[in-house]
């Protein structure tokens, strides 16, 4: 059985992180090597298909935009601005919303699965900021825009990043409520009150497309940043000595 | 020179079947080609439509206070190739056909006998924008059954003077709110827009709203053309 050969690493005496499995590999004669399996198969899924599908709604949704570039009144019209056809996909209105349609399904088919299984697993204790990472908030700061000395590490994601996934979760989840609401603001009236009307909305839903670009180019530089393996995680699950394990190899290989 | 006995990578293959899950995300390099593409969104659409038909309160109402109607002067003119196509509104009769028990030419006035509803419901177009307007007029549920509508029929079809032409689903257009709507802001309808009759469904987009009726068809098979927009790719069902 595979679960036999894993075990569940107590990773930190002071994090939770029994969901994670670390597992020794040998690679050579010689070598054996600790990987975490950080990155479960749902979870990749979900990560390539939020930057397909976002990519896809993003650009048609500036293709719909384009119709009528106003948060405000018809008549008269005030165009806000104008999306350069480079961004924009679907050619005209009715083939953006046929990109649109079809691939919100994707988003928010992923995003649930995704969701569903980080709450069954406990994995979402990964990723979600938790009031208790609130003091590593600003060394993490420090370190990476004072040049400070990097805190010690205890867990995959430092408090910084799970702020900054928890919060692109958040905006993944207002852009599929948003979304929702403008495309049914009758059926879902309700709904449409408490974010204050179909016109703010509007103004909702594409602020929540400005947010998850605005956590793009951050997340690309922290990538690039931190190499090839960290990057290959996100492919092939598997971690190779990752820096927050400080207890001995010898307990990670034993179990039932 | 192979080393027999160097021992498997682990590691290496673990990594190896974890990239094999993840060959599902290869379907999307489907998108290069422009016939899994259209077939891809057609689907697509077709499910939103499904959704959105499953989705849909068949008495669910939206209405809002006078203080949120837009002036007369503020609500839109739209249409599709001429504002006015000049219809007689003097000669001018609604051809009723199909599955009805009473086909036939139908006034003004006849309509207008039926219970007139008064609503200040909202407008909202495809491309974004929305205004919320006063509409008068006849509920088509009432007018379906006055002229003996077939109660297992499936579609209302519509044809227009200026050669729009809609269809509509039957759970929306017998909606308390769906009008044969005659009347704007307590006037008339004028020609700008739709002059004598036309539909008015708080639950539809803009695009379904048919100006300057014609005719109104039950029917349970739809035409080969849908409707203007929704033969070039807008969704059929439109529903809000």
């Amino acid at each position: 059985m595979r679960n036999a050969q894993t075990a569940k690493a107590k990773v930190s005496s002071e994090r939770n992180l029994s969901h994670l499995r670390v597992k020794s590999f040998v690679v050579t004669s010689r070598e054996k090597v600790r990987a975490v399996y950080e990155h479960p198969t749902i979870v990749r899924l979900a990560h390539w298909m939020a930057a397909i599908t976002i990519v896809v709604l993003s650009m048609s949704g500036l293709q719909i935009f384009r119709a009528f570039p106003s948060f405000g009144s018809k008549v008269p019209q005030h165009t806000l601005f104008v999306p350069p056809a480079g961004v924009r996909l679907g050619g005209w209105l009715g083939g953006a919303l046929q990109w649109h349609f079809t691939f919100m399904w994707l988003f928010i088919g992923s995003g649930i699965a995704y969701v569903l299984y980080e709450f069954l697993t406990g994995h979402y204790r990964t990723v979600l900021f938790h009031m208790r990472d609130i003091p590593g908030v600003w060394p993490m700061v420090k370190h990476y825009f004072f040049f400070a000395k990097k805190p010690k590490e205890f867990e995959p994601y430092n408090p910084l990043q799970k702020l900054a996934y928890t919060t692109a979760l958040f905006l993944g989840a207002l852009s599929m409520i948003t979304g929702l609401v403008l495309y049914k603001p009758v059926q879902l009236k309700y709904v449409a009150f408490l974010l204050g009307g179909f016109h703010l909305t509007r103004i909702w839903h594409f602020a929540a497309m400005c947010g998850l670009w605005a956590f793009l180019p951050g997340h690309l530089l922290m990538v690039a940043i931190h190499g090839w393996d960290n990057f290959a995680s996100m492919v092939f699950g598997w971690t190779k000595e990752p820096q927050y394990i400080h207890e001995p190899d010898a307990d990670a290989d034993h179990g039932e | 020179m192979a080393d027999e006995n160097k021992p498997q990578n682990e590691l290496r293959s673990a990594r190896r079947r974890e990239l094999l899950k993840m060959s599902p995300l290869l379907l999307a390099g489907g998108l290069l080609f422009p016939r899994v593409r259209s077939a891809l969104l057609e689907g697509g659409l077709g499910f939103s439509d499904r959704a959105s038909a499953a989705l849909f309160n068949r008495n669910g109402k939206l209405t809002f206070s006078d203080a949120e109607v837009v002036p007369f002067s503020k609500f839109p003119y739209n249409y599709f190739n001429v504002l006015d196509p000049e219809v007689d509104l003097e000669q001018w009769t609604l051809t009723v056909e199909g599955d009805v028990a009473r086909p036939g030419e139908y006034k003004l006035s006849q309509i207008m006998a039926l219970p007139k509803v008064s609503q200040n419901t909202r407008h909202v177009c495809v491309e974004g924008w929305d205004v919320i307007g006063n509409f008068g007029g006849t509920r088509m549920g009432d007018f379906l059954r006055s002229v003996g509508a077939s109660t297992s029929a499936r579609f209302v079809e519509v044809e227009c003077s200026d050669d729009y032409y809609e269809s509509i689903d039957m759970e929306s257009a017998p909606h308390p709110q769906s009008l044969l709507c005659y009347e704007m802001y307590g006037k008339p309808l004028d020609r700008g827009h739709g002059a004598p009759l036309r539909l008015q469904m708080p639950t539809k987009l803009g695009y379904k709203q048919a100006k300057y009726l014609e005719t109104l068809r039950v029917t349970s098979v739809l035409k080969a053309k849908r409707g203007y927009w929704e033969d070039q790719g807008y969704s059929w069902f439109g529903g809000l």
